[in-house]
């Protein structure tokens, strides 16, 4: 099994238009799997995660249907199968 | 709905890079300066503070740093004016771990002496300077001012904590100046090893201290090649000349209508020669009296005269931003602004008189100018 993360349409060209990308379920937190699709490509989690390895302010994280920042942020433990969506938050003017 | 220049401009065109908040536009004419042709939204969306030109060492290289409100920022590069952007897929520029600081926006991109042709300064916010020594690719952060003792005190204004200036000093390459918002004027002598503010005589009006060794807001500083120990400084209230490289500064708001605002820039071909356009207060960032004017000195500040043949005089509420303003270096000199409700003015003559290129871009953040060199 896996855990499936899916980009949003704006961060698929740095992943080489996947939308959709495994990593292992030894993961086991949200930040697990983001270093591991940081390993993959580079590029999305740049734009995910600041220098300091923060999820960005307008960024929104999802593990099933609940956004991280009200779990236990980069912390919030992913399960096998679980689904992590990457999305954009509502912002802007 | 974006567009592209449809051919390469020629030697002797002018290029105006104008960012905006909702992207960057690319506008050029030939030299006469009459016929503008628009092309843009490069970067739709994305607020654009930074944008240069470079074209030492036979490039066509336009930089710009976009932000996006989602995605954070980066330097993005065009060898074709435009038709295509390429740049490195990882955020080029991009604080160390260590630092404990990350990039919220790039605020100046400045392409170094030509006899440095692949180096390039860039201002960013958090307040920092980078080096790129290949031409904008890759950079690295300044470690003499990133890890500057001052840098606790610092405190940001209502941009940000950002740094957005760099001036250098065309007979010293060792020797640049920055500003930061609020953190004042630094200069450098050893090549970006060492800062010392140079605020003497600059107020604080903001402090309980009026004067402090640096805390200012500087909101920009220019020179001139030919002689670029003389600075002159438009301050958050202030307006100030400096003869020895920022280490005294001089009250020179003679005659204006305020001496608060955020543009200023030099003639390209006259050091006593610079331009700024007024603002009515820092509460209400408007053009004196709602009339639309640039502001010239032609004695280094001694005097000043208002420039408003060709702009509006009558409920003009508009307000130019720190980088909104520049010339060209043809020998009639071109000056162009841009205003904060997205109108773009320009003179080619030296400010006697102005017209309008485009009146309904997005709120114009900085406008830089350049000729373009013969290949």
């Amino acid at each position: 099994m896996a855990i499936s993360i899916i980009l949003p349409s704006a961060l698929t060209r740095y992943a080489r238009g996947t939308g959709e990308v495994s990593v292992d379920a030894s993961c086991t937190t949200v930040a697990g799997a983001l270093a591991e699709l940081a390993a993959r490509w580079p590029a999305v989690t740049d734009r995910v995660l600041t220098e300091q390895g923060e999820l960005r302010r307008h960024v929104n994280v999802f593990v099933g249907d609940e956004s991280i920042r009200f779990m236990d942020g980069l912390s919030t433990r992913v399960d096998d199968g679980a689904t992590i969506t990457i999305v954009p938050a509502v912002s802007g003017g | 709905m974006s567009t592209s220049r449809t051919a390469p401009p020629a030697p002797g065109d002018v290029l105006l890079l104008v960012g905006t908040t909702k992207g960057a536009f690319i506008i050029s004419s030939d030299a006469s300066r009459q016929r503008w042709e628009v092309a843009g939204p490069h970067f739709p969306g994305e607020a654009v503070y930074a944008i240069a030109y470079d074209q030492r060492a036979g490039r066509t290289r336009t930089l710009v740093g976009a932000q996006s409100n989602h995605w954070g920022s980066t330097i993005r590069l065009s060898d074709d004016f435009g038709q295509t952007w390429t740049g490195p897929e990882r955020q080029a520029v991009r604080f160390p771990e260590s630092s404990g600081l990350s990039l919220a926006q790039v605020w100046q991109i400045t392409p170094a002496l030509d006899d440095e042709p692949d180096v390039l300064w860039c201002g960013v916010e958090p307040a920092a300077l980078f080096r790129s020594g290949d031409a904008g690719e890759s950079w690295e952060p300044v470690k003499g001012l990133l890890e500057h003792a001052h840098r606790p005190k610092w405190m940001p204004g209502g941009g940000g904590l950002c740094l957005h200036t760099i001036v250098l000093d065309a007979t010293e390459p060792r020797r640049m100046g920055i500003a930061i918002s609020t953190a004042g004027f630094y200069r450098t002598d050893d090549d970006g090893e060492s800062w010392t503010p140079r605020n003497s005589g600059v107020r604080a009006v903001f402090l309980p201290d009026k004067m402090p060794e640096f805390g200012q807001c500087v909101h920009k500083v220019v020179n001139h090649p030919s002689r670029p120990e003389r600075l002159f400084l438009q301050n958050h209230w202030g307006l100030y000349r400096s003869d020895d490289w920022g280490d005294s500064w001089q009250d020179i708001a003679n005659g204006v209508p305020s001496d608060f605002g955020f543009a200023i820039q030099m003639h390209p071909h006259d050091p006593d020669t610079a331009y700024i356009v007024p603002l009515q207060s820092d509460e209400f960032r408007i053009v004196p009296d709602a009339k639309l004017r640039v502001y010239r000195t032609r004695d280094a500040g001694a005097s000043w005269e208002p420039l408003g043949n060709g702009l509006p005089q009558e409920q003009a509420f508009e307000s130019v931003l720190r980088d909104a303003l520049t010339t060209d270096t043809h020998a009639s000199a071109g000056v162009y602004f841009g205003t904060r409700s997205g109108k773009l003015y320009a003179s080619s003559d030296a400010g006697e008189s102005w017209t309008s290129i485009i009146e309904t871009l997005p709120p114009i953040c900085c406008v830089k100018a350049a000729v373009v060199r013969p290949s």
